[in-house]
């Protein structure tokens, strides 16, 4: 009965993909429905959210294809939590035709979010990737009026397929030399002997896909037009429940499959591994990030180059390794999360209201709608690392941990880095707030009004970020409980 | 009960910043006033255990990660506290007239002194670092929005400023974290922490702290963030903020890596010294009155460096002495170049020598030349007692810094009496370009206030008391200086 086995255990997935089909036949048969589609989409993941809570708490089908444990089921709500922003943020967006198609891809790429979390095999997590990734590729591309838009989706297909192509490569190397694409499987056979040249040379081009995934330099050229040309939901998908994902299966992949391969990024000892290719990834992500970041005027662009930045220090986590390291990756991640897709949702606004996201468009945000200027503050001065909000102490957790692995402080060259670029990012996030709180905009009398619903989400969003900064307990205890 | 200072700041913040704009002064006289008497009280009870950093509150935050809301209070921080508050109140008074965006401005302001109570009260490093931190967004934009003269790239100078010495104290508390594997500060000053470790991570946090406190040359921020400041914000930079770095460098940096104290305490002293003296100078050539108290801060903060680095109980006792009388004596400085500015929208030394400001505005002079005179160390003032502790500390342990820093002492007393003579008293009329008919000065429309008046006479009693009698704050803050661990026998 196993295939009765799997539509138990793949329900919320079911349940999405019902769901989808049901929104993109609706958006077909009659236009201009976007109330109703996105009500069916909301309830959709809802009710998949449900089904999640619904499902035991351990299982295992097909050797590991789908795994359920309460670390999996977490995050899959973290994911369809997201998604659900992304869906009530994206009803401003009027500009877009065919509103079902565009809700029916978010579905399905949370599916594929939901796939990619829930795996623990090495063919299923590609599956994973691949449906989220084209799923997104459309949806960047999706505004077909727009030269930008257009111009975004094909950069990032072009990346995420040559990327793609080297992820499956090196699964295939690390399939050849182990022969086995069960994680659990793949760590005792590697531990059983030294670890092949060409075994590490099959890790490193896994890792490749999954920096370009996570938007970590040098991988990281598609995110600034993707960020910019996308439609504004489909990037903050792309910066939230796609980033949370990706993070989440990269940490399963390294530290339960390629755990014996860790190596040693210490600054005085260096040993080979992956861990010092995530850590040269994390560095280089820091200062290419921030540096860049510095020079745009352009907020979506400027949030796309921090989100480089971020995705450097969230690899910090990765690096450390361990129990712990991996929860303060996971911790920061879904922070930064939360985080971004309300920071899109206030640009989505903004975008609505005066037709542009560039800095000068924020300007006397504060005198339009103290709402969103509020909510934008605590989102920007989290991402900067600011205490009471949850970004600060995401942030002390990870370079705690990152201080605490190996001997001698070994990482401390990677944590100064990392601090000397929030020092940075400091700058950029407070000319966002200068602009808002500050510069004077020639609008006047003209209120940004978003409706009863978005005003509660962007509220919640907001007060989250700052009750998990007051109580990061709350959601540390979760991940550290289900993190065996 | 003294940890209600930092509930009811943080509750006055929310409140200013959500009731009708008419309630928020008001709002912020409560809360400012009630935490002064909290502080007062709390400083004068006759109970309290001054030596050891006693207890108030302690409940699990993290588990996982080992915080702990962990509140304690000794001697120093009580004195620290009692400053706080003192300058909170005035600042709340001296900003009374603050007519545009009255909430988001206290708001911003409340933050600030629940923070500052918050640091000086933490006995947990990961608290500490929290309240530190949040300090440094609030005066971005009490600066930025609020302040005048170059105010954008004031706000943004001594917020990065800021910044980067947090992160310098980020890494030392990940060090000492990392090692001892606990946050817990009294836990932490029993800690033996190898010589290696304290000789890099003492340098690293202590320079952390000391940029706060204006240690030369990463003082820059100082004055221009003074200058660039409204009234209160000044006030709370001069009074508060610059003392956070001094007591997380006495309290964080020294406590927990005596031998790393030991190793750089020269260094230390010989920054000081010449922060004294080079920041003097520099006020002796400026010509806005607040650059002349911006750079005179940074002058007597350097005193507080020195006496820290003296490392005996004289030393560190004046030190602490320092702080309190630099907290009162920079934030009346400040409050009455606001004062003047107000009235004559102009700082400039040149033009304010044309006014006559000494007959239109008596209270005024009266109330600078008692700052002036307790800025320079007449005796009788706070500034004298404190500033005689650090010197026959650090004669001690530097005796040729104390000969050094002599000179620094009489530059302050010439730039604080240019300053005072050109501002008030000077008569140069004749000389202004523009021709000056009536002989009598013309009073201003807008009088001294009676808020202002009293801010100013609560700011002179404080340091007309602490100069009278020192012991009355000496008594408490010796034993706790007494009880830290790095103390040279």
């Amino acid at each position: 009965m196993i295939y009765l086995d799997l539509v138990r255990l793949a329900l919320p997935e079911i349940i999405l993909v019902v769901t989808a089909l049901t929104v993109l036949s609706i958006g077909l048969a009659r236009k201009r429905m976007l109330g109703i589609c996105s009500g069916m989409a909301a309830a959709g993941l809802l009710f998949a959210s449900a089904a999640v809570l619904q499902l035991p708490p351990h299982a295992l089908l097909f050797h590991g294809m789908i795994v359920i444990s309460p670390l999996n089921s977490f995050f899959k709500i973290v994911c369809l939590a997201l998604a659900f922003f992304t869906v009530i943020l994206a009803q401003s967006k009027r500009s877009l035709p065919n509103d079902g198609e565009f809700l029916a891809l978010i579905l399905l790429g949370t599916v594929g979010l939901l796939l990619l979390v829930g795996s623990e095999e090495l063919l299923m997590i590609f599956i994973g990737l691949e449906l989220t990734g084209l799923s997104l590729y459309v949806l960047t591309a999706f505004n077909k009026a727009d030269t930008h838009s257009a111009e975004a989706g094909l950069k990032y297909f072009l990346f995420g397929s040559m990327a793609s192509a080297f992820t499956l490569f090196g699964l295939s190397y690390i399939y050849g030399l182990t022969g086995t694409t069960a994680l659990g499987a793949i760590a005792s056979k590697m531990s059983a002997g030294p670890v092949q040249p060409l075994l590490m040379a099959g890790i490193v081009m896994t890792l490749i896909g999954f920096a370009f995934k996570i938007a970590a330099a040098p991988f990281h050229l598609w995110a600034a037009d993707a960020y910019q040309g996308a439609p504004i939901p489909a990037a903050a998908f792309i910066a939230s429940g796609s980033k949370v994902a990706s993070f989440f299966v990269l940490g399963k992949i390294v530290l339960v499959g390629l755990g014996p391969a860790h190596g040693s990024a210490g600054w005085h000892a260096m040993v080979g591994g992956w861990s010092p290719v995530l850590a040269a990834l994390a560095a280089l992500s820091i200062v290419v990030g921030n540096l860049t970041a510095l020079a745009q005027r352009n907020v979506r662009r400027l949030l796309a180059y921090s989100a480089v930045a971020h995705a450097g220090y969230t690899l910090l986590g990765l690096v450390a390794a361990g129990r712990e390291g991996f929860s303060a990756t996971l911790f920061y991640t879904t922070i930064y999360a939360i985080t971004l897709v309300g920071a899109f949702g206030v640009v989505a606004f903004v975008r609505r209201e005066t037709g542009g996201d560039d800095l000068s468009d924020f300007a006397g945000l504060r005198n339009r709608s103290p709402l969103l200027a509020g909510c934008m503050a605590i989102f920007m001065l989290s991402l900067a690392g600011l205490p009471p909000l949850a970004g600060f102490f995401g942030k002390f957790y990870l370079f705690s941990v990152a201080l605490h692995a190996g001997p001698n402080h070994g990482l401390l060259w990677l944590v100064a880095l990392a601090l000397l670029g929030s020092l940075i990012s400091l700058y950029y996030y407070l000319i966002i707030l200068k602009a808002i709180f500050l510069d004077e905009s020639n609008m006047t009398g003209f209120a940004l009004r978003p409706d009863f619903l978005q005003r509660s989400a962007l509220t919640l969003l907001a007060a989250s970020v700052l009750l998990l900064g007051v109580v990061p307990d709350a959601l540390l205890q979760r991940i550290l409980a289900t993190l065996s | 009960m003294i940890a209600w200072t930092i509930y009811l700041a943080l509750a006055g913040a929310t409140l200013s910043l959500f009731l009708p704009r008419a309630f928020a002064r008001w709002i912020a006289l409560a809360t400012a006033a009630s935490g002064f008497a909290i502080s007062v009280v709390a400083f004068f009870a006759r109970q309290a255990d001054f030596a050891h950093f006693t207890t108030i509150v302690h409940v699990p935050w993290v588990p996982a990660l080992g915080m702990n809301y962990h509140l304690a209070a000794d001697g120093i921080s009580l004195t620290m506290a009692l400053v706080t508050g003192l300058t909170a109140l005035c600042a709340v008074l001296f900003s009374w007239k603050v007519e545009s965006r009255p909430n988001e401005f206290f708001f911003w302001l409340l933050l600030v002194v629940g923070g500052s109570y918050g640091v000086f009260l933490s006995a947990d490093l990961f608290l500490f670092f929290v309240f530190y931190e949040l300090v440094i967004v609030p005066k971005y934009f009490l600066i930025a929005i609020w302040g005048s003269t170059n105010k954008e790239y004031g706000a943004m100078q001594l917020t990065l400023y800021s910044f980067f010495g947090g992160a310098l104290v980020f890494i030392g508390i990940l060090a000492a974290y990392t090692t001892a594997g606990t946050l817990d500060l009294p836990q932490l000053a029993q800690f033996q922490f190898t010589s290696q470790l304290q000789a890099w991570a003492f340098p690293v946090l202590f320079l952390g702290f000391a940029i706060l406190a204006g240690i030369w040359p990463l003082h820059t921020w100082a004055p221009t963030g003074h200058v660039a400041a409204p009234t209160a914000g000044s006030m709370l930079l001069a009074g508060i903020v610059m003392k956070l770095g001094a007591y997380g460098a006495l309290r964080v940096a020294m406590n927990l890596f005596p031998l790393g104290l030991q190793m750089w305490s020269k260094w230390m002293a010989v920054l000081a010294v010449i922060g004294i003296v080079y920041a003097a100078a520099v006020a002796l050539r400026q010509n806005d009155l607040k650059f002349v108290i911006g750079y005179s801060s940074v002058s007597h903060m350097g005193f507080v460096l020195l006496g820290l680095a003296a490392a005996n109980l004289l030393g560190v006792s004046g030190a602490v002495l320092q702080m309190f009388s630099h907290g009162v004596i920079g934030a009346l400085l400040f409050a009455l170049a606001g004062v003047v500015y107000h009235r004559t929208h102009t700082r400039d030394l040149n033009d304010l020598s044309t006014m006559r400001l000494g007959r239109t505005m008596p209270f005024v002079a009266f109330a600078f030349v008692v700052a002036s005179a307790a800025s320079m160390g007449i005796p009788g003032f706070s500034g004298f007692a404190a500033e005689i502790t650090i010197l026959l500390g650090a004669w001690k342990a530097f005796p040729l810094a104390v000969a050094f820093t002599g000179i620094g002492m009489v530059l302050v007393a010439a730039f604080t009496l240019r300053a005072l003579k050109k501002a008030f008293f000077a008569d140069d009329r004749f000389r202004s370009p523009v021709a000056v008919v009536s002989n009598e000065p013309v009073p201003f429309a807008d009088p001294i206030t009676f808020a202002e008046k009293l801010g100013a006479s609560l700011l002179i009693f404080a340091t007309l008391a602490a100069g009278l009698y020192p012991r009355l704050l000496l008594d408490r803050i010796e034993p706790a200086v007494e009880a830290m661990r790095f103390l040279k026998p």
